[in-house]
């Protein structure tokens, strides 16, 4: 696999992340190298191998449905950017 | 002997036979922290309210109300776990001034048992990285010498405690969090079990891999904290169904018939040779002690740090899309749009590094990609968790070096990532098969730097790892062993 420019910026975009060009350049050059290296997983044979996402057997966790108070909304509301009557604010995202 | 150099056991000790009070422990604390942090930089933000705290823990000690092995016990708290007091930072600009709404299920355990949180320790930026030189607010400083890394990403863990600012530690454990900083410093480390201490208030780095763990002096010490810290919780989902540990009729002496595999393609190529010889005259200790020690061949050895870098860059690509810079975390001054807002908030408040493992992550699980990486590693995971199954059916205990070299100096990785990566080739396995270790010293090379030695165990052998390093720590005497601090 090799990353070129369009694969870092289609990337980057996919991550939501705005790269400078010299970083672009240095992202490239890393994601490569690390790359190169992981191709040695291609060594195993791993056709008729499960892919494991939890080590241990796990089910569904549900919990009853009982009301319980939550946190107050000031303390949820303290760390953000703005707030109005109580809501996040946020730039406007419809037009 | 100053009193912050004693055991856990050793100062509760005196706090019940009423030899010191609480708030005298950790006024002498604070004020070794004080003239020892501007150095070693372990701790991120110090409780402005420890001696508040000591305070109302001594009168309840003194009720009769308050009885615990961390009754009083100064701790430091990773900087990755949220409590309500000071800032929970993850060592990133992102979080700067982040105060959390709630406290982790592993603090509030350990505020019910009595421990004194003198702050919050440094760590590499959002857990990622081996040394705790990506950590925003400066890299943290090895107390055996402050030219060299203290390991990481829990290295402020490591430190708070090595350097006496703390009797024990929280880490965290991703790939070898709390183990390879724990081996640099001369510490005691565990990494429990995946879903036998609760992942409730730590901000997720790669959450089918992380684990909350103890650092300590000593295997009783931290064993006491994950007793303490252990067992079921209904707010972590992937919590296991069961009480906490119980180590009291593990600390014993002898390992008569136990079995310790040593895997001898840890010790091929590429391992320092003081490491080496470190982890065979262990060997011939707990041969001593009545184990019984054999060689064997572990397979995948190579295969785990791709694995392990795939799967935890590309769950973390997906936990870190939380931070938007709307809800908590960097707000930037400026910004056009809600494009924009996102844009500038991420790329302004993550670091390089953080940026990196989110780009890899995020290619290793787009479309077209997805299997060929992804999907992929997972079945490498299934390989590796088998390659272990078959080593537990012959052995007690896989005895393994934590990393293949000392601490290196500061500076010194990060000019080399995959080198950087390759570091991890002995911890990261361990989590992708969610399984148990202990990290403890077994020596020092020439430089009188720390060497660090674990136990592997199958899950939920802890019982076990604690009894092999309890034996161990009561015939050698490199955990006793204390670093010349240099204090302003």
């Amino acid at each position: 696999m090799n990353i070129d420019a369009k694969m870092v910026d289609y990337v980057a975009e996919l991550a939501k992340l705005r790269l400078s060009e010299e970083e672009k350049l240095r992202m490239g050059e890393d994601l490569n190298n690390i790359l190169v290296y992981m191709d040695i997983l291609n060594e195993l044979d791993t056709e008729n191998v499960q892919a494991m996402t939890h080590v241990f057997d796990v089910n569904n966790v549900f919990r009853a449905d009982e009301i319980k108070a939550s946190y107050p909304r000031e303390e949820i509301l303290k760390n953000a950017l703005a707030v109005e009557d109580g809501c996040f604010v946020v730039p406007k995202t419809v037009e | 002997m100053s009193i912050l150099e004693l055991s856990v056991k050793e100062l509760r000790k005196k706090i019940t036979n009423k030899e010191i009070s609480v708030p005298e422990v950790v006024k002498a604390q604070l004020a070794h922290i004080e003239k020892t942090n501007p150095l070693y930089n372990a701790y991120h933000d110090i409780n402005k309210n420890a001696l508040l705290r000591a305070e109302t823990v001594q009168k309840e000690i003194e009720a009769g109300t308050l009885d615990s092995a961390f009754a009083g016990v100064p701790v430091a708290v990773k900087d990755n776990i949220c409590t309500t007091e000071m800032t929970t930072t993850c060592g990133s600009k992102m979080l700067t001034g982040f105060h959390s709404p709630y406290n982790a299920t592993v603090v509030k355990r350990l505020q019910k048992a009595g421990a004194v949180i003198m702050g919050k320790a440094n760590m590499d930026e959002f857990a990622m990285g081996s040394t705790s030189e990506t950590c925003y607010y400066g890299a943290v400083k090895n107390p055996w010498n402050p030219e060299h890394v203290s390991g990481g990403s829990s290295g402020g863990s490591a430190v708070a405690v090595a350097s006496y600012g703390a009797f024990a530690s929280l880490g965290s454990d991703t790939g070898g969090s709390i183990r390879q900083p724990a081996a640099y410093c001369n510490m005691t480390g565990v990494k429990p079990t995946y879903g036998s201490v609760s992942r409730f208030g730590l901000v997720a780095y790669g959450s089918s891999l992380d684990q909350i763990g103890p650092i300590a002096h000593n295997i009783e010490d931290a064993a006491a904290m994950l007793a303490i810290i252990s067992g079921y919780d209904d707010q972590d989902s992937t919590s296991l169904k069961q009480g906490p540990f119980d180590f009291n009729d593990c600390l014993k002496e002898d390992l008569e018939g136990k079995k310790i595999g040593i895997p001898v393609n840890y010790l091929g190529e590429g391992i320092d040779p003081e490491i080496k010889a470190a982890i065979y005259e262990a060997a011939k200790k707990l041969s001593e002690l009545g184990a019984e020690c054999e060689e064997f061949i572990l397979p995948m050895v190579d295969y785990a740090v791709p694995a392990y870098y795939i799967i935890a860059s590309a769950e973390a690509s997906s936990n870190l899309s939380r931070f938007d810079g709307i809800k908590y975390g960097y707000h930037p001054k400026k910004f056009t749009d809600l494009e924009d807002l996102y844009l500038t908030a991420r790329s302004e408040g993550f670091g390089m590094e953080v940026k990196r493992r989110i780009m890899l992550g995020t290619f290793a699980l787009s479309s077209g990609y997805y299997d060929a990486y992804y999907q992929k590693a997972l079945k490498v995971k299934a390989l590796i968790k088998q390659a272990f199954d078959g080593a537990f059916a012959k052995y007690d205990t896989i005895l393994s070096p934590v990393a293949p070299t000392v601490a290196p100096k500061l500076g010194e990785s990060l000019n080399n990532l995959l080198q950087m990566y390759l570091s991890d080739i002995y911890t990261v396995s361990v989590n992708l098969a969610g399984i148990p270790a202990v990290s403890l010293p077994c020596g020092f090379n020439k430089e009188n730097l720390p060497i660090g030695m674990q136990f592997l165990g199958q899950a939920l052998s802890e019982k076990t790892l604690v009894q092999l390093a309890y034996a161990y720590q009561s015939i050698t005497e490199h955990h006793h062993k204390k670093p010349q601090l240099e204090v302003l």
